[in-house]
């Protein structure tokens, strides 16, 4: 090989991983945007639709064709996720925000009653005759109608006491709670051991013969998986970057992450445009776990979104926190500057030069690649 | 009146949250023998039956139990019954010394099995030594273990025999002179493996053109690969647990790298072709026993191993076997059932035949004994050949 075949090489490869990392960085810098704070819980979304992908793959549609194992887990894992982080943004976030209200009772009810269903349900099964699924449905039924009694009657009460909390570090450590609790219950419900699965027929390497450059023979080795990647994650970033900039969904969203109080008052429904910017980050986080795992047969475990969210929270933050395009851009920045680090003989730094870069990028525009100055209003 | 009714639903929900913190719990249970009596044997055993490293911990405690079954049905040791406690250290080595205390002050055990974790078995062995208990390790191969202290035995090999075996496999029976090595930095085995590696084979005459590393939560490894399918190397040598070098393998051969990698027994896991699949056909790993071996002892373990748990015993298991049985033996030539006398007949076992060969305890404490060198075809686990003295120039051996 030549030096210009490993410099293109190299470049693929880090490009394929930058793709991974700009799915996941552009939840952070969604979010980041509408409500400034970082929602460490993001790269544990990742980790749910790594494992929703799995379970499609191997269970529900383990013996169909490879192209409809691989549209299924994506739109699967899409959903699931953007379920979980629609039900994160209402359970945990929206009532530090806004304060603790009577309509805050069905998600926290929904929160404890699937516990209880988990521990009640599974002591009553093995104390009754009647069908387990039964059983896991009426204590299911019984446990949120309560619950929802309950917490209706609690939040109505609190509501008149307690206030909302204005501070940014409330939300940050809740987030940091919700991060805990998902990677906790993942490993109790899937296991501690490592999963992995792979979609059939993406695993060889594909050869691309490019035309001659520079009277050079220029041959790339690259896995099919990799391109359905690398193809699929662009994709899906388009797909956003389109909605963001010319829907009125997208009008919304940017008008909340200007200036949240003022987009209210214009009659933009805020909380229903958070919830929105969260399902849709949610979402792709989900698409980028079951992509970057069921195409390419890494193995994961429930602790797989923090390595991995902690690195595209950088690249959010490299591009520019808020800004939807800086973080693609650092995320591919993050992702090839990694990889010729891995192949170079400085390998054992190779995620110390992720942050090298950051340092000096902040030190010299301290607002990231692409971010806007905003001087803070007094 | 109305405060009180204000308080009366936090109340409620606390209470209902201790209830379902408490009645979620099952009570711990021991997996010891299941009838007891007073004039039982008690010997512990502790292990990562939860945690990340519990498929080894749970392979090892299952062909403990069955040694233990086995012995119990023959007579037991004159005429007393072994009951084995088993106590998990959630894969913890802050824990592992937790539970190597309770066995031998609460249960009272006289000698202890495990751990698989070196790092596990250093934490209670120092808790062994310090009590003047004797301790063996199944399957802990980092040389610091049995250096504790002389009551920490083990009936494995140690990492820089492994590494030696391995480079003399690449040197001669490959005909390699051009190795990569490609090493997980977070892991003490994985480094002192290669380090090892590297020793033995330039001391043999062979070149390491290129040297890589990773991190313990990398997935992506094409970067380094790329490197190292530049420097065109014979063979690639991979130290790492079977849960990277499955993706590692992956990856390699979807860049177009072709050459065998090689690695050690952490790659000993039906994990590894299931993760990995055909990528690592035609690679080779050093291990403690071929399960295929057509020897009797061997087919007679598999098969009752089988019949118990109904699965294919793994090598740890057979490590568990034999150091359950080397202990058993001890106890029925030692001279009184106390510490200091099983520790004797343990330090003395010569040429003891276990299923992962006759084990010889050595002056360090460690086992003297053949690794086997394991071939992947098509997907199984064969074995290639066995290697007893690393120092020692092999036959040319046609591959």
């Amino acid at each position: 090989m030549n030096a210009l075949q490993i410099l293109l090489q190299q470049t693929v490869n880090g490009v394929q991983i930058g793709s991974v990392y700009a799915l996941i960085a552009v939840g952070y810098t969604m979010v980041y945007g509408v409500l400034k704070f970082i929602n460490f819980a993001h790269g544990d979304v990742y980790m749910v639709g790594a494992y929703t992908g799995f379970f499609t793959v191997t269970a529900i549609f383990a013996s169909k064709a490879p192209a409809i194992q691989g549209v299924s887990a994506l739109v699967l894992a899409m959903v699931a996720c953007s379920m979980l982080g629609l039900f994160i943004e209402r359970l945990a976030y929206r009532p530090l925000r806004n304060g603790i209200q009577p309509s805050d009772a069905p998600a926290w009810s929904l929160f404890w009653s699937l516990y209880i269903t988990l521990f009640l349900g599974g002591w009553l099964v093995n104390r009754s005759v009647l069908p387990p699924l039964l059983v896991y449905c009426v204590t299911f039924a019984g446990s949120s109608v309560v619950m929802y009694l309950l917490m209706r009657r609690l939040f109505a009460s609190l509501s008149k006491k307690l206030r909302p909390s204005s501070d940014r570090l409330t939300a940050l450590i809740t987030a940091i709670g919700v991060s805990l609790l998902l990677e906790n219950q993942g490993a109790a419900s899937f296991g501690v051991t490592p999963r992995a699965a792979q979609i059939k027929g993406v695993n060889g390497g594909k050869d691309i013969t490019l035309p001659t450059l520079f009277s050079q023979h220029i041959k790339l080795s690259v896995g099919v998986g990799q391109i359905v990647v690398l193809v699929a994650a662009l994709l899906l970033t388009a797909v956003l970057v389109y909605t963001v900039r010319f829907t009125s969904v997208g009008r919304s969203i940017r008008a909340v992450s200007l200036d949240r109080d003022a987009a209210a008052l214009m009659g933009i429904p805020t909380d229903t445009v958070i919830a929105v910017t969260f399902l849709i980050g949610s979402a792709l986080a989900g698409a980028a776990g079951m992509l970057n795992h069921m195409l390419t047969g890494i193995p994961f475990d429930s602790n797989i979104g923090i390595a991995l969210g902690l690195k595209a929270f950088v690249a959010a933050v490299l591009g520019g926190i808020g800004s939807i395009e800086g973080a693609v851009l650092g995320a591919l920045l993050m992702g090839v500057a990694e990889t010729f680090t891995s192949g170079s003989a400085f390998s054992p730094f190779k995620d110390a030069v992720a942050f090298v870069i950051l340092i000096v990028v902040l030190l010299f525009k301290p607002s990231g690649l692409m971010g806007r100055y905003a001087p803070e209003k007094v | 009146m109305m405060m009180r009714r204000q308080f009366m639903y936090p109340a409620l929900v606390v209470l209902m949250a201790m209830g379902l913190a408490t009645g979620g719990c099952k009570s711990p249970a021991n997996s010891g023998s299941s009838q007891s009596s007073g004039n039982d044997i008690i010997v512990g055993e502790y292990g990562s039956l939860t945690g990340p490293q519990a498929t080894f911990g749970k392979s090892t405690d299952n062909a403990i139990q069955l040694a233990t079954d086995e012995l119990n049905a023959n007579g037991g040791i004159d005429g007393r019954k072994v009951k084995v406690v088993t106590q998990d250290d959630m894969s913890q080595a802050s824990n592992a010394a937790l539970a190597v205390q309770n066995l031998i002050d609460q249960q009272h055990a006289i000698a202890i099995l495990g751990e698989v974790a070196s790092s596990c078995s250093q934490a209670g062995g120092r808790v062994c030594q310090s009590k003047g208990i004797p301790m063996i390790s199944p399957s802990s191969t980092n040389p610091a273990v049995t250096a504790i202290g002389d009551d920490i035995f083990r009936v494995c090999f140690i990492d820089p025999f492994q590494a030696a075996v391995v480079a003399r496999f690449a040197h001669d029976s490959l005909g390699a002179t051009r190795v990569a090595v490609f090493t997980n930095t977070d892991q003490d085995y994985s480094t002192g493996f290669s380090k090892n590696f590297i020793e033995a084979f330039t001391k043999m005459g062979g070149t390491i053109v290129i040297q890589k590393s990773y991190g313990g939560q990398d997935t992506d490894f094409r970067g380094s690969l790329t490197a190292i399918a530049q420097s065109k190397p014979q063979a690639i040598l991979i130290p790492g647990y079977y849960q990277d070098v499955a993706s590692i393998a992956k990856q390699a051969r979807a860049l177009g790298i072709t050459c065998p990698l090689l690695g050690g027994d952490g790659w000993d896991s039906p994990d590894l072709v299931k993760i990995g699949g055909t990528a690592l056909n035609g690679c080779y790993f050093s291990d403690h026993l071929a399960i295929d071996d057509p020897s009797p002892a061997v087919a007679k373990f598999v098969a009752s191993y089988k019949a118990k748990y109904g699965q294919t015993p793994d090598s740890l298991a057979a490590l568990g076997y034999d150091s359950a049985n080397l202990l058993f033996a001890a106890m029925k030539s030692a001279k009184s059932l106390s510490s200091s006398d099983i520790r004797d007949a343990v330090a003395a076992t010569k040429n003891f035949p276990g299923i992962t060969g006759n084990i010889t305890i050595n002056a360090q404490r460690n086992a003297d004994k053949p690794a086997v060198i394991i071939k992947i075809v098509n997907g199984q686990f064969t074995k290639y050949m066995a290697i007893s003295n690393p120092d020692v120039p092999l036959q040319q051996k046609g591959s």
